[in-house]
């Protein structure tokens, strides 16, 4: 089961490269849902508008699937632009998603940098989990008043932090409406682990470095294998969609592909303060039909709490 | 002649008495005391202060306000009222730009303090992006300091010749010292053209520099979101409040100064009166300035702004606020209405407290907006819902304050406090003296 759901995964974004390549020619941009061939020697591919279509198997060239060679975190992934839909109509606050980032980033700190708010605009409204990390926006503030261009904003839209440049001036923190930002107040007590391989910004908390600010950062060194980000494959209910938006296509853990443009619309998705202008690469569908209980996640609700002590 | 020998005997900087002694004594403790805090702080990282990732500023950054908004007296003391032709401040001019260079000077080094890479500070040069306030921050604050030397110096160049002459038996060491400060001053027709044409080029250049630095020291607050700061009136705000806590200070040098050196000469009753008067008019500019910042979003109450008013108000921080509003800003104004109020003494006192009132200002600007975030704080521990400084985060703020107190010190040991040269001018002992030394 993890497997197949892996791999379809993989295939996803493997195939969102390979179209990209088919629309330069001129050929309809089509997604391929699965390679199942058929006797005639046919494929059957997703177009864009989420029909199923056939094309012949010999017009369908597999791309090498590598990183280009003159690849800059600074720079990111040419020709993408990352997005995430969070469906707060399947938010249980499960918190497998906090679990899952807090442990791939190595997080030690006491603010974990995705959590699940609860939250109630008033009185008289339904309470609801909203998962929060860093909306990516791009109109980045934090990236505006950072004096060393220490956080930076990517082609891809991945707004990142080079811990090696930071002077810990926390103006980003200051600056940012979504209070996303956290502080390594004191030496990080990371696992060894952490401190493997060469650093790169592009993996953060990989290690955390005292004294400087880490964030969310999309999990670019999930998405360089073709896989999702962390936080969305662990969601055991769907609750995170994640993908390209030139492709206008987002997948979720379970491997299922929506077409981007029509979730926003259909479900009146938004962005979280919009009215700021920072335009969030976030996208929010709001919590209505809910078949999931709000009281369910009360269960796991700790007030003061977002990284656990003896998680591993 | 007589009168010139006596203003020069009165002026000429004396050496430290036994109470002298003991108050360095008592900054350096301080001062070694803070040293081993930071030492502390750097070995650690700032986790050994109160603040967290919602307080994400706190004391460094509103004593860094503090130094900011006091080094602005400088400008005001020794540019405005020159050029507006206010002689009386000529005796004044000495002490506020020492204020200005001692406070300029501590209100860069605490910057540094607050950072959590304080190693990494080069890369402010080597990848500064001019789209950031921290940068213009530097770039004015330098600009300041470097005019506000200058504009200390300059003025001292003739008084350097005097105290050369002056020391040259009794002192020959120093005098040599302030023979080579002097640069060859001898005061003929082309040295005053230079002179006064340079003061008086620093002392308009030195009005918009003034400005820019607590300007741009308000945007990187205003340039945020946060209730609080979110504001177009941040900018006058803040340097209404400098001019007020600048002249706080200045009443306070001159008061300890005047009695420590018996300047009761020079530093008159009438003084006193001007700058109390003076304060009068820069609290009520201030307070202006509050009613705008406080009343209006009080008005509209958004969700957001009524959360930190509330705070203000009635909340937490409500002590401190209506201490540094009343206590700082509106007893002053009352008391310094009357002639009697405006004596020495009772003035001293009243700058006191809006010295105190002004720093306390700069805490609640600060700290209650960082804990109304826009979305609501969860997932940290309690704790991380307030803040109040640590012991050594105290003891580092001490630290930079006695820091400022001894080289605003130092520099009143070694100059005159009371400009000699150009008191010597406005009384008329020159014309005679002049014609003898050339």
């Amino acid at each position: 089961m993890e497997e197949d759901k892996k791999k379809s995964r993989r295939k996803f974004f493997e195939l969102g490269i390979k179209f990209g390549l088919l629309a330069t020619v001129g050929t309809v941009a089509v997604a391929k849902a699965m390679d199942n061939e058929d006797s005639s020697g046919m494929v059957e591919l997703m177009s864009t508008d989420g029909n199923i279509i056939q094309v012949p198997a010999s017009e369908v060239h597999d791309v090498a699937h590598k990183q280009p060679e003159d690849y800059d975190p600074r720079v990111g992934i040419p020709d993408k632009k990352f997005v995430m839909v969070v469906d707060l109509a399947k938010c249980t606050n499960a918190l497998k998603c906090q679990e899952s980032c807090n442990k791939n980033h190595y997080i030690t700190g006491k603010n974990a940098w995705l959590k699940v708010y609860k939250m109630q605009e008033s009185e008289k409204t339904a309470p609801y989990w909203m998962p929060t990390l860093c909306q990516h926006c791009d109109k980045p503030p934090c990236v505006k008043v950072c004096p060393v261009d220490a956080t930076f904003k990517r082609q891809d839209g991945i707004v990142l932090i080079d811990n090696e440049r930071c002077i810990g001036c926390r103006f980003c923190m200051a600056a940012c409406p979504y209070s996303t930002r956290v502080f390594n107040w004191n030496e990080p007590d990371q696992p060894a682990a952490a401190h493997e391989g060469e650093y790169t910004p592009d993996y953060a908390g990989k290690p955390s470095v005292k004294g400087t600010v880490d964030k969310c950062d999309f999990c670019p060194h999930m998405i360089q294998m073709g896989e999702l980000p962390h936080c969305v494959s662990a969601c055991p209910n769907d609750v995170y969609s994640f993908g390209d938006m030139y492709e206008d296509a987002v997948t979720n853990g379970s491997g299922q592909t929506f077409k981007l443009s029509k979730l926003l619309e259909e479900r009146a998705g938004h962005r979280l303060l919009e009215g700021l202008g920072t335009e969030p690469s976030v996208f929010y569908l709001p919590p209505v039909d809910r078949n999931v209980d709000f009281e369910e996640g009360l269960e796991n609700y700790t007030e003061f709490q977002s990284v656990k002590k003896t998680e591993e | 002649m007589k009168q010139y020998d006596k203003l020069i005997q009165d002026l000429a900087p004396k050496k430290f008495g036994l109470r002298g002694t003991i108050w360095v004594i008592f900054l350096v403790v301080i001062i070694m005391f803070s040293l081993y805090a930071y030492y502390q702080q750097f070995d650690k990282g700032l986790g050994i202060t109160g603040m967290r990732d919602y307080a994400l500023w706190g004391v460094y950054i509103s004593n860094f306000v503090f130094f900011v908004a006091i080094s602005l007296v400088g400008s005001l003391v020794t540019a405005v009222l020159r050029l507006s032709g206010a002689n009386w401040a000529t005796p004044l001019t000495r002490i506020s730009e020492v204020i200005a260079v001692a406070a300029i000077m501590m209100g860069g080094l605490t910057i540094i303090i607050d950072m959590g890479r304080p190693d990494r500070i080069l890369n402010i040069f080597l990848h500064g992006r001019l789209q950031s306030p921290i940068i213009w921050d530097v770039l004015v604050i330098t600009t300041y300091l470097f005019i506000s030397v200058l504009l200390l110096y300059y003025p001292l160049l003739p008084d350097f010749a005097i105290l050369k002459k002056h020391f040259k038996e009794t002192q020959p060491k120093l005098g040599k010292y302030y023979s080579k400060m002097s640069l060859n001053w001898t005061g003929n027709a082309k040295q005053e053209k230079i002179y006064n044409k340079s003061i008086h080029t620093l002392s308009v250049m030195i009005i918009p520099v003034a400005f820019a630095i607590h300007t741009v020291t308000a945007w990187l607050f205003a340039t945020t979101y946060r209730a609080g700061w979110d504001s177009t009136n941040f900018g006058p705000y803040f340097i209404a409040g400098a001019f007020v806590a600048g002249s706080g200070a200045v009443v306070m040098l001159m008061f300890i100064l005047r009695k420590t050196y018996h300047l009761e000469e020079y530093i008159t009753d009438m003084h006193f009166d001007k700058m109390g008067k003076l304060l009068v008019l820069l609290c009520l500019v201030y307070l202006y300035f509050n009613i705008n910042e406080f009343l209006i979003p009080a008005y509209k109450s958004t969700n957001e702004e009524a959360a930190h008013l509330h705070g203000l108000f009635f909340g937490e921080f409500s002590l401190m606020f209506w201490l540094a509003i009343i206590g700082g800003l509106v007893v002053p104004v009352i008391v310094l209405i009357f002639r009697k109020g405006r004596k020495p003494v009772p003035l001293f006192i009243i700058a006191i407290l809006v010295v105190v009132g002004a720093w306390w200002k700069r805490y609640i600007i600060v700290t209650p907006t960082l804990l109304h975030p826009l979305l609501p704080i969860q997932g940290v521990p309690e704790s991380w819902h307030s803040y109040f400084p640590t012991g050594l985060e105290w003891t580092i703020t001490a630290g930079t304050l006695a820091a400022s107190l001894l080289i605003m010190t130092i520099l009143f040991r070694y100059l005159p406090i009371i400009p000699i040269h150009e008191t010597a001018e406005e009384k008329g002992f020159l014309k005679t003296e002049k014609t003898e030394t050339l």
